[in-house]
């Protein structure tokens, strides 16, 4: 701490930074920045030399799945992490040079927002304050200002650890704006919070840049986000493989983009085989229809194909995704996985397709007078892939663990293929496979001796392990990776043998839990083809999520907020439910958005009638 | 106010009321400390004191009844009568007496004939401590009573052993066990609190926010540092009143040169456990790191129970980098014996040391990065 560097730190609330002097200097430049890390024998590159510049004033998006170097960079800039080569500056100052100078323009939010769960919200508020240096005398005005823009202003003296995730989130957002820093760094913000939440981040970022000018470089895994940024970097694999105006990006893949609509084919059905067909760079469901991305330069060609002959073709605009899948592809070498619509990995038993595998029956869970699942029923048919769909904390998990068994229900009745397995023998749970969060996977065994223990876990023994474990290795493709370690394997590889390894015993019904939180875009769709490909088998899956465009992915959902179940149904009628002037083609969020606000306006009422 | 001194009070009132919030620092700062007292204070001796002891008469006379009362009167022992030395063997075997004292048919009247009487004393030798104890208690106790007798031809004892000792006049474990655990508790909150609490913010993601602002790494250490000092000190405060009032320990010594010797002892364990947090960032690590390097010397090699001069002489040189053995050294003597400056002088140095030389080394490893 040096005595020239001192009286910066006590300015009152600084006016808005001033415009940077250089007209065209960037607010960051990041100059061939390589970073590598050892983990015991591993040897990581988190970052390949990536160079990229942000212009002032505006907010950048850094996008891209899990892994992808994205903390790493943050990290970097925000002078937490050493670069092996390469040099970041910040409106002209080099972070490795003089790092308080850089750290008295920055502010930082990392992922978990850096709030004290044992301190108030305005303790919080108080400690960045003082950290800040902000002087004693504006405090007043700045708090109110800040509790008013993110609506926290009756809760300041509420513990900080009992707040919902979105409340945190738009804390930690006000902590890092106590004193308006000229960049600001925020770590995957939105990761996890409800959509409601995410828009009104999102509300205060977009204010935050005009009025004060600010300059932010945000990162995220959503890619519908990176349309709300004014320029993204898009970060793959430690490589930068794109940077540039969202706008840019859609405009490329102009006339690529179709809605393919059968009579009589399936949905899924018709994305397995437009995802088949030579020079399609992506199929995916959306709605009733599949949206098809053609490889440049290429028009779809249905010829040859007689189920693909009554489908109707309607050109639409791009949206970023595309661009995304795009690059992915070409930098993964073209053809996208073939996958055989024919193939069938498990054999559903005969039974009558009316009766319920799932039924859920005015189910509660209360810890203490909480109550995390409130009251909820549903009923999922045999071979249906049905969604639980929320934000974190909406009761998604103490569902899935009260119908595995691993949790007693508090009230009402659940069955599960006619079974309450936490009364149920032992043999009822093996008709049942589940993958957990995060991939419940031995990190210090090889693939191969997961796939043994598992399928040994299960029961299996002699020819039919065999058989399994070999089926595992070349359904999955996992056959080149046998003795490598799993710890080591990429995120994708891992998903996709946790998949592998509670499919060992052909189960009839599937459970996935969060079964594709951070995995990379195109993983995530090799992912939804197999769970596809189970359904048509007669497989009845379960899963929660997140995400909202994979409820695009399930037959029926459910969409959950704070442990009760507000809306049910398939994802088109969700969406339609909610059409109006102002959303003439609403998205899941805006559905999720709208439900979350009637449910909201209903127990406003309700409390005032009593 | 300058913006060091603002951000100073921030993080100093922030880690106050997290200590004031915090159970698990309250229990380790105050719950566990008075445990350990009770423990030892109460519960743990090294003395024998009220033992199970057997007495067979075989054949009832006045010398015995004596006898007898003599042992009834110790404070050392809980008597019990058995009829016959078969069922004392038994009450020995079976762990109700530590031990027994026969005294056969013959007794009254070897007595009588003025010849010193034989007697059969037996003790439960798996506790050989405690037996060696109990069998120290019977030979004073029949010392004393045969003195009494009198009998002519072995009264006058030429030479008369007469004990005194110095320091720990009632030879009270409980006299220099007291002063010794004020060391080890002081060490729960110097070290094992304060590398939990640091750890915690690892994991929690909150340390990484504070690096991101101008806060120095001065200014993070001295925030952890100061309240866990008050609090390590308070700690002290009450252990050496619950010693003095409690446990009647006496108090010989200057109370300044105790407050100097624990506050330099409090820098020293500070250090340790900051030194820890910088390579510990779980608090699961952290808390098993702390206790290996800080608690159990603390406990083992300080001198606290076991006598250092009696260790094999590499523990010996093992004990001079636990800061606990100065300070437990400084504390005995300041309690039992006074202040004698020939022995707090080279403690306090060293003591001195070792608190420089902790707090520095956590200064030079503390890097307000994550790499």
């Amino acid at each position: 701490m040096t005595a020239a560097t001192e009286p910066a730190t006590t300015s009152p609330i600084p006016p808005a930074p001033t415009a940077p002097a250089p007209a065209l200097a960037p607010a960051l430049a990041i100059v061939g920045i390589t970073r590598r890390f050892h983990v015991g024998k591993r040897h990581v590159v988190a970052l390949d030399g990536v160079s990229a510049t942000t212009t002032p004033g505006l907010v950048t998006g850094l996008i891209g799945p899990d892994g992808a170097g994205k903390t790493t960079l943050m990290r970097l800039i925000a002078g937490l992490l050493r670069a092996d080569s390469g040099s970041i500056s910040v409106f002209g100052i080099d972070v490795h040079t003089d790092l308080l100078s850089v750290q008295g323009m920055i502010s930082y939010m990392p992922q978990r927002f850096g709030l004290y769960d044992d301190l108030t919200v305005a303790e919080n508020l108080e400690l960045y304050a003082d950290l800040q240096g902000v002087v004693p005398t504006a405090r007043a005005a700045r708090y109110a200002e800040l509790m008013q823009m993110t609506g926290l202003a009756s809760f300041t003296t509420r513990l900080a650890g009992k707040l919902s995730g979105g409340m945190k989130q738009k804390l930690g957002l006000a902590c890092t704006l106590i004193r308006p820093p000229r960049l600001l760094l925020l770590d995957e913000p939105t990761v996890g919070v409800d959509p409601v939440s995410r828009r009104e981040l999102w509300s205060i970022v977009d204010h935050l840049v005009r009025s004060a000018n600010m300059t932010v470089l945000l990162s995220t895994a959503y890619l519908d986000e990176a349309e709300r940024c004014d320029d993204v970097l898009l970060l793959h694999e430690g490589n930068l493989i794109g940077a540039g105006r969202p706008g840019d990006f859609t405009r490329a893949m102009t006339g690529r983009s179709f809605h393919v609509r059968s009579p009589h084919l399936p949905k899924r059905r018709l994305q397995a085989t437009l995802a088949a067909l030579p020079n399609v760079t992506d199929a995916v469901i959306e709605g009733e229809t599949v949206r098809l991305v053609m490889d440049a330069g290429k028009t779809p060609d249905f010829s040859g194909q007689p189920t693909l002959e009554d489908v109707t073709l309607t050109s639409v605009l791009p949206r970023f995704e595309d661009r995304f899948i795009d690059l992915l592809r070409s930098r993964a070498g073209g053809a996208p996985p073939r996958r055989s619509a024919e193939a069938t990995p498990a054999t559903p038993t005969a039974a009558s397709k009316t009766a319920p595998v799932i039924e859920v029956d005015h189910l509660v869970k209360r810890f203490g007078p909480f109550r995390a699942v409130d009251d909820i029923s549903f009923a999922v048919q045999r071979g249906e892939i049905f969604g639980l769909l929320g934000a974190n904390g909406a009761g998604k998990s103490t569902t899935f663990r009260m119908l595995c068994g691993l949790l007693p229900a508090s009230a009402g009745r659940l069955q599960v293929d006619g079974f309450d397995l936490r009364t149920a023998a032992p043999t009822a749970r093996g008709r049942l496979g589940y993958m957990a969060q995060k991939f419940s996977l031995y990190g210090d065994l090889s693939v191969m001796q997961n796939l043994d223990f598992f399928s040994a876990a299960y029961g299996l023994r002699g020819a039919r392990r065999r058989a399994r474990t070999s089926w595992a290795l070349d359904e999955f493709e996992l056959r080149p990776l046998r003795d490598a370690t799993s710890r080591d394997l990429p995120l994708g590889f891992k998903q996709r043998m946790a998949l592998a390894c509670a499919l060992m015993h052909e189960p009839d019904i599937l459970f996935l839990d969060e079964p594709t939180s951070g995995v990379d875009p195109l993983a995530r769709r090799e992912f939804w083809q197999r769970i596809n490909l189970l359904a048509d088998a007669g497989v009845t899956v379960l899963v929660t999520t997140h995400f909202m465009d994979e409820a695009e992915y399930c037959d029926r959902l459910v969409i959950m907020a704070q442990g009760k179940i507000l809306a049910q149904g398939t994802s088109e009628q969700l969406k339609q439910s909610c059409r109006d002037s102002a959303h003439p083609d609403p998205t899941m969020e805006d559905a999720f958005i709208a439900l979350i606000q009637a449910d909201q306006t209903k127990s406003h009422a309700e409390a005032q009638a009593v | 106010m300058s913006g060091s001194l603002m951000r100073l009070r921030g993080l100093i009132r922030k880690e106050t009321l997290q200590i004031l919030r915090d159970p698990s620092s309250i229990a380790i700062a105050f719950v566990l400390p008075a445990v350990l007292l009770l423990l030892f204070g109460y519960g743990v001796s090294l003395d024998a004191r009220h033992v199970a002891f057997g007495i067979v008469v075989d054949q009832p006379s006045a010398a015995a009844a004596s006898l007898t009362a003599q042992f009834q009167q110790s404070p050392y022992f809980a008597p019990r009568d058995f009829s016959s030395a078969a069922a004392a063997q038994a009450a020995l075997a079976n762990e109700s007496i530590d031990g027994y004292m026969w005294l056969r048919s013959n007794f009254a009247r070897q007595l009588d004939a003025g010849r010193e009487p034989t007697i059969g004393v037996f003790v439960d030798g798996i506790n050989a401590n405690n037996a060696r104890i109990i069998e120290n208690y019977v030979q004073q106790s029949w010392s004393v009573w045969i003195a009494a007798q009198a009998i002519p031809g072995t009264a006058a004892t030429p030479i008369a052993m007469q004990p005194r000792i110095w320091f720990n006049p009632a030879v009270s474990s409980r006299d220099y066990l007291v002063p010794g655990l004020i060391a080890v508790i002081m060490t729960l909150t110097g070290a094992l609190l304060t590398a939990l609490v640091i750890a915690r913010e690892w994991e929690r993601g909150t340390m990484e926010a504070l690096m991101v602002t101008r806060v120095s790494m001065n200014e993070i250490l001295i925030s952890k540092v100061v309240p866990y000092f008050i609090l390590g000190m308070g700690g002290m405060v009450v252990a050496v009143l619950i010693a003095v009032f409690l446990f009647d320990v006496p108090l010989h010594g200057s109370i300044l040169v105790l407050t100097l010797a624990a506050a330099l002892f409090m820098l020293a364990s500070l250090g340790m456990g900051l030194l820890i947090s910088t390579v510990a960032k779980s608090q699961f690590v952290a808390g098993q790191i702390a206790i290996i390097t800080t608690f159990l010397p603390a406990f083992i090699l300080s001198g606290f129970i076991f006598d250092i001069a009696s260790m094999p002489v590499a523990i010996q040189w093992v004990t001079h980098i636990v800061a606990a053995r100065y300070f437990v050294s400084i504390l005995q003597t300041l309690f039992l014996a006074g202040t004698v400056w020939s022995v707090l002088v080279p403690n306090l140095f060293a003591l001195l040391m070792m608190a420089v030389v902790f707090l520095g080394a956590a200064r030079l490893a503390a890097r307000k990065r994550l790499d």
